[in-house]
């Protein structure tokens, strides 16, 4: 009974807009005026057909699958490295805590302007790197366009997973690490031996967390490399549902690239769940 | 617990789901009623200034069909906020910012009165505008816009930049594509300019309208991308136009890489494609002069047609007050009018006659006679379905082929002129 508010929020907020969007990409639907009378026929399988053949949709997936390839790997291991640091430091350890979590709070517009002047093309990497400057530069060159967003994305929320992880490391038993410095491990060994198996169930909650923020990616590919760019190299499947949806009013395909996506990321996090939790 | 939740969960789902299914309804008849309206304005300064003068004036004429003015609530483009307003039912009567390439869609939304049902509406409109009235027609022979005022799109050029050159600043040789890129390669090789020109390389469907089209209207007489439902673009016009702005970005006159400001006023290009706003933005900042864009051989000024980056109103059908509407219309686009906002803003209302009409004016503010001049050759994007989508696949195509040279211009501009054909055709 307590609980009844949290599930009319959950059925109204998640549950309604995504049978909506089921139901919507099975229709040849688009969004009308109240009093238009509008003919929505039912397609059955047609939007998804069209879009599972559309050369620029099976791209934005190839896309978001290097994200993911970069990005959860990357947040898992440095946010699990730098709680560890954070979680055994004394000194400064507010300010720390503090300096990792802020870009996560800091509105991606903000930061994304930060990275303009880092990585465009007179930016202050290139002029750092001199003739090793990559050609084109970062944000326009299709091979690194995406790795940067990944890296960019990586660095944002990093904050929020060592929030994660610091406190994973709270329930490992202190005496593990005893008994690991009696046997002779070093700090590494102990690391590995300890502490990675001791945050297992936080590292399964970060690996699904970052896949499902992952791939909705949208904001830097929209900000940081201009819409995609270049040349459809960064362009998300979040990124192509706005563009058939919102700008060019295909409702009906960009919900069937929605449930698509959708499926996809609800079987990634099973199995991880399954592949992590696992005794 | 667990019943709970899946109970109310296929309540509301199955809620959303009757509401997808459900009939419209429709409103009563609204086009002979009088009374308050509201108006969207769009949110730049010369604007909202005219918009609101308007509107006192229509005020304090008519208290009883008081008009209500605001700018365009914030999205990241009016389209988007516009198409959403047609689907939750609160669209303004009237909006001063209705770009031609979304009629389309807004009319499949149900979302725009066409104006041919008022009894004086399409003559109104064709009294106005003359032979340019006929590109804002829809398929089906109705205006769903009144074409109101346009910003023809040129070359600014920077004096001082192309002085150290060594080119001539009042005559600069950008009338033939070979002149413009030799041109471009002086610039760059001077150090006089980082850039020559800098169109946005990004991918956004209306970026195509400053770099591709208006080189495409001057080079093909005046063409449209799409004519009787026949894409036009792939042929030798749109191909010089294509293998041109290629030839740019490969010798690096044109960067692939979006500048964040303005690359003109900052003076990072020595070039830009404008249209007559610009007169007042680079006032006092840029020593700067215009010519009409460049064709492949080279044209006189007075037969170079260019895009026309316009913005009409448009009657939405929330409206219930569409009799009033209807005459703010005719108010806001009155002789009157148009001289003001031409003063107030220095663009170019879409009405025949213009550079005699306001004669004074332009005697006044000669710098806006060539934009007078070349506002009776505009051309505008086709009114055809799915116009969006359409300039999505030219300008992704473009971008594959021109700025990132990933593909070959004759089988990307065949693609997308092929693509082109098919969604011009879907209803």
């Amino acid at each position: 009974m307590f609980a009844a508010p949290y599930a009319l929020f959950l059925a109204l907020v998640f549950a309604y807009p995504l049978g909506l969007a089921v139901w919507i990409s099975f229709h040849d639907y688009f969004f009308a005026a109240p009093g238009a009378q509008v003919d929505r026929p039912f397609v059955g399988l047609e939007n998804y057909r069209a879009v599972l053949g559309d050369p620029d949709v099976q791209r934005a997936f190839f896309n978001v699958a290097v994200f993911l390839v970069i990005n959860v790997p990357l947040t898992v291991v440095l946010s699990l490295v730098l709680a560890t640091g954070l979680n055994s430091v004394t000194r400064a350890r507010t300010f720390l805590r503090l300096s990792y979590y802020v870009p996560y709070v800091t509105a991606s517009v903000a930061l994304v302007g930060v990275w303009l002047f880092l990585f465009s093309s007179g930016g202050l990497v290139n002029e750092v790197l001199g003739p090793l400057a990559p050609s084109p530069s970062w944000l326009v060159n299709s091979k690194l366009a995406m790795p940067v967003i990944a890296l960019f994305v990586t660095w944002k929320q990093m904050g929020f997973f060592i929030l994660l992880y610091l406190a994973a490391l709270q329930g490992v038993s202190r005496e593990l690490y005893d008994a690991a410095a009696v046997d002779g491990a070093n700090r590494f060994r102990s690391f590995m031996n300890v502490t990675v198996p001791g945050v297992r169930t936080a590292t399964a909650l970060v690996v699904i967390l970052a896949t499902i923020t992952g791939a909705n990616l949208f904001t830097e590919p929209y900000l940081l490399t201009n819409g995609g760019g270049p040349d459809g190299a960064s362009a998300s499947p979040v990124f192509v549902m706005y563009q058939k949806g919102i700008e060019q009013g295909n409702p009906d395909t960009a919900s069937a690239i929605g449930v698509i996506l959708v499926l996809l990321v609800l079987a990634i996090s099973l199995v991880n769940r399954k592949l992590l939790e696992r005794d | 617990m667990k019943r709970t939740f899946l109970t109310t969960s296929v309540a509301v789902l199955a809620l959303g789901i009757t509401a997808a299914c459900g009939s419209d309804s429709g409103s009563g008849d609204a086009k002979s009623a009088s009374g308050p309206i509201k108006v969207w304005l769009s949110n730049n300064p010369e604007e909202i200034a005219w918009g609101k003068a308007m509107v006192k004036e229509w005020n304090a004429e008519n208290s009883d069909q008081k008009v209500t003015a605001q700018e365009i609530p914030a999205g990241k483009t009016s389209e988007e906020v516009i198409g959403a307003a047609i689907t939750a039912g609160n669209a303004p009567c009237l909006v001063f910012n209705t770009s031609p390439a979304a009629v389309p869609q807004f009319e499949k939304q149900g979302g725009l009165v066409p104006l041919d049902e008022f009894k004086d509406g399409k003559s109104y409109v064709e009294e106005r505008s003359g032979e340019q009235a006929e590109q804002y027609q829809s398929p089906d022979g109705k205006f769903y816009q009144i074409p109101w005022k346009q910003n023809p799109v040129m070359i600014f050029y920077n004096k001082d930049m192309f002085k150290q050159a060594g080119l001539d600043p009042e005559n600069p040789p950008l009338k033939t594509y070979d002149e413009f890129l030799a041109t471009s390669k002086k610039l760059v090789d001077s150090n006089a300019a980082p850039a020559a020109i800098q169109p946005s390389p990004t991918s956004e469907f209306f970026q195509s309208w400053f770099d591709f089209y208006p080189l495409y209207a001057a080079e093909s007489g005046g063409k449209q991308t799409i004519e009787d439902g026949k894409a036009t673009f792939a042929d030798q016009a749109g191909k010089d136009v294509w293998n041109f702005w290629a030839q740019m970005y490969k010798d690096g006159y044109t960067p692939q890489e979006k500048y964040d400001g303005d690359a003109f006023a900052d003076k990072k290009s020595a070039m830009a494609v404008v249209g007559p706003w610009a007169i007042a933005v680079y006032k006092g900042k840029v020593n700067w002069g215009a010519v009409p864009v460049p064709t492949k051989e080279g044209m006189d000024a007075s037969e170079v047609h260019t895009f026309s980056d316009a913005k009409n109103i448009g009657l939405y059908s929330a409206c219930e007050n569409q009799k009033t509407a209807w005459e703010v219309l005719k108010f806001a686009t009155s002789e009157d009018q148009d001289n003001k906002l031409l003063e107030t803003s220095g663009q170019m209302p879409i009405r025949t006659d213009l550079a005699t009409t306001y004669a004074d004016y332009f005697a006044s503010h000669p710098d806006y006679k060539a934009f007078a001049d070349q506002a009776s050759r505009t051309v505008e994007v086709p009114n055809v379905p799915n116009s969006v989508e359409i300039w999505q696949e030219i300008r992704d195509n473009f971008s594959s082929a021109v700025i990132f040279a990933k593909t070959s211009v004759d089988e990307s501009i065949k693609a997308a002129a092929s693509k082109a054909d098919e969604l011009a055709n879907q209803s």
